[in-house]
């Protein structure tokens, strides 16, 4: 739905600001950014520039404290909190540095998840699924639970779960600082090429340059702002 | 989300924690339990003693001196034999009105004796109330007005004093007085662990001689139909009264003993019943607990449903799906141990249980309920849960 509004994530004058201890803390100082369908994204900086919390803004997990954010065309500040969560599933896929695998749960079931809050069969969703898995090449392990995965093939199993609902934009927030360096670099290689073949627009959160340079553009975040 | 999938999230959830969710649901288990099982016992009861006033014969209207409060010791009576013929003249019928004179006394056959009610009655004893006899005959009107030294056995004391022999036609001595025997009671049973076999019937004239006493106990009258009986019951008191200026008596029918006792009884359930109630209070307190360290668990699972998409109405869903299945498991549970509990006091001990119905629904229906009321606060909790913060918590 995305391809029809132009950019999957249209950012205006952001600002997110916490309120810690009484006191308020400007994580976000302004921030002003466009990812457009099928765009590959860099956000690098150093912990605690803000580029978390950008994260979570641009994935609809929170909401701008002022400014304007558009998700797949839709402004978040006019979404509640259920139309924000159906937003998150439709438009948005994460992937996170710990995969955040549902335990006791294959790696079909776990893929399958988002597809639960869509209300769709669970035939449809395992159907879909085991697609997906097969795309990220663990279709040999779709019964396997996450304990019984390497890491690599569980942040594989991830990117399979955010990309099962065909979202606009995956996010990934340093999906491989968990892994050594062959692997990250195939799970990175994995990404790019599902950025490449599938058109999702592609944002990823790093502090390692090396995967930056990998990106279309880089944003580098410092202190809130962009630089 | 659906439903369907809702419930197997819940109960996939409970099977990863079996020994928590088996510990908490014990709590529920044991105050469902104890509902079904106190309401099965005071239900029991209640029937029990309704049976029994009922099998007393119907239309029964019993006069006794003093006011009916089961409160008060009883009075002693100064009714006479001549009160009964005045009562006898009102009712109109002799064969409707039956009395007693009773006393407790050792009865005697060869080496054996057995302590006995010794009842003074009347010939329409067995027309009035509910008695079968089981062998032999019962008292005569010629008996009754020839004082005849004759008894009818209780079938408790025909078994204790002649085990091997029917009695009728052999000697008893009661107070050292001999008596024959002419008949023998069909048995009555036990009833709330008190024997009803151990009286023995005797003509009341005969027992006046042997106690030494012109006293009546007590009148009891067989109504010719029910919608006459207040009627008479007051021309029978107002009747005594003006023949012992100074004395009260009562009349009282069947449906005022049983409204009495049943409200006893009914107050006692109730009572057994909160009790037994306060325990699944106590049980939903538990589910409430766990339900509240469960959401604290599983927050980053919470976080990452939210991520993917689940509303906040999804996961409080799931949280209140998951505390009515462990109540509602519990319950389930509960009512088994509470029939077969019932059922155990049933067979074990004199008190009867009855489990009813309605009595297993209310107990499912609260612990169902006791699972809502006590899963919502964990519940909404998770529903609210910040995604960000809960995908952060390790």
């Amino acid at each position: 739905m995305s391809e029809s509004t132009g950019a999957a994530i249209e950012a205006r004058d952001v600002r997110r600001t916490y309120q810690l201890d009484g006191v308020a803390v400007e994580a976000l100082r302004g921030v002003s950014l466009t990812v457009g369908p099928g765009e590959s994204v860099a956000i690098v900086g150093p912990s605690g520039s803000g580029k978390s919390t950008l994260l979570h803004l641009l994935g609809g997990l929170d909401r701008p404290t002022s400014g304007r954010l558009l998700i797949g065309g839709r402004d978040v500040a006019k979404l509640n909190a259920a139309a924000l969560a159906r937003l998150r599933n439709e438009v948005v896929g994460f992937v996170f540095q710990s995969f955040h695998l549902l335990p006791r749960t294959s790696a079909l079931d776990n893929v399958a998840l988002p597809l639960v809050y869509r209300g769709l069969s669970a035939r449809r969703r395992r159907a879909l699924a085991a697609e997906m898995l097969s795309r990220v090449g663990l279709e040999h392990r779709m019964h396997h639970r996450p304990n019984q995965l390497s890491g690599g093939e569980q942040q594989r199993v991830a990117i399979a779960r955010a990309l099962v609902t065909s979202p606009a934009v995956l996010l990934a927030d340093e999906p491989t600082g968990n892994l050594d360096s062959a692997t990250g670099a195939s799970v990175l290689g994995l990404l790019e090429s599902l950025n490449a073949d599938s058109g999702v627009a592609l944002v990823v959160v790093t502090h390692d340059r090396e995967v930056a340079a990998r990106a279309h553009r880089q944003i580098t975040i410092r202190d809130g702002v962009i630089v | 989300m659906r439903l369907a999938e809702a419930w197997r999230v819940a109960f996939a959830a409970l099977r990863a924690n079996r020994l928590r969710s088996g510990l908490t649901m014990l709590g529920v288990v044991i105050g469902v339990g104890a509902v079904v099982a106190l309401v099965a016992i005071g239900t029991g009861a209640k029937r029990e003693v309704e049976r029994q006033v009922e099998g007393l014969g119907s239309n029964l209207l019993v006069v006794v001196p003093g006011q009916i409060d089961f409160s008060s010791a009883p009075s002693v009576s100064r009714l006479t034999l001549s009160d009964v013929d005045a009562v006898t003249r009102i009712v109109g019928d002799r064969s409707r009105v039956a009395v007693t004179v009773t006393s407790g006394e050792t009865v005697r056959a060869g080496t054996r004796s057995r302590f006995s009610t010794i009842d003074g009655v009347l010939e329409t004893t067995p027309k009035v109330f509910v008695r079968s006899i089981a062998r032999g005959g019962y008292l005569t009107r010629s008996d009754v007005d020839t004082a005849r030294r004759v008894a009818v056995l209780g079938a408790g004391v025909a078994r204790t004093l002649f085990p091997e022999r029917d009695p009728v036609g052999q000697q008893v001595s009661i107070a050292g007085v001999r008596f024959r025997v002419i008949g023998v009671f069909a048995p009555l049973g036990q009833s709330l662990g008190v024997d009803r076999d151990g009286e023995v019937h005797i003509p009341i004239t005969t027992a006046h001689r042997l106690f030494a006493t012109n006293r009546v106990d007590g009148i009891a009258v067989k109504a010719p139909d029910r919608s006459g009986i207040d009627a008479l019951g007051q021309r029978i008191v107002a009747e005594l009264s003006q023949r012992h200026p100074g004395t009260e008596f009562s009349a009282v029918t069947q449906e005022q003993i049983l409204g009495v006792l049943g409200d006893i009884l009914g107050v006692l359930t109730g009572v057994l019943a909160a009790i037994a109630g306060i325990s699944l209070l106590v049980g939903g307190v538990g589910v409430s607990n766990i339900m509240l360290v469960s959401v604290r668990e599983r927050t980053r699972e919470i976080g990452l449903r939210k991520a993917v998409g689940a509303r906040p109405r999804d996961i409080g869903v799931q949280f209140l799906l998951e505390a009515v299945l462990l109540t509602a498991i519990g319950g389930v549970a509960g009512m088994a141990l509470g029939i077969g509990a019932a059922v155990l006091v049933a067979q074990l001990t004199p008190v009867p249980a009855a489990v009813t119905w309605w009595a297993l629904a209310l107990a499912f229906g609260v612990s169902a309920g006791v699972g809502i009321v006590f899963g919502v606060v964990p519940a909404q909790r998770a529903g609210r849960l910040d995604p960000v913060v809960a995908l952060r918590t390790e």
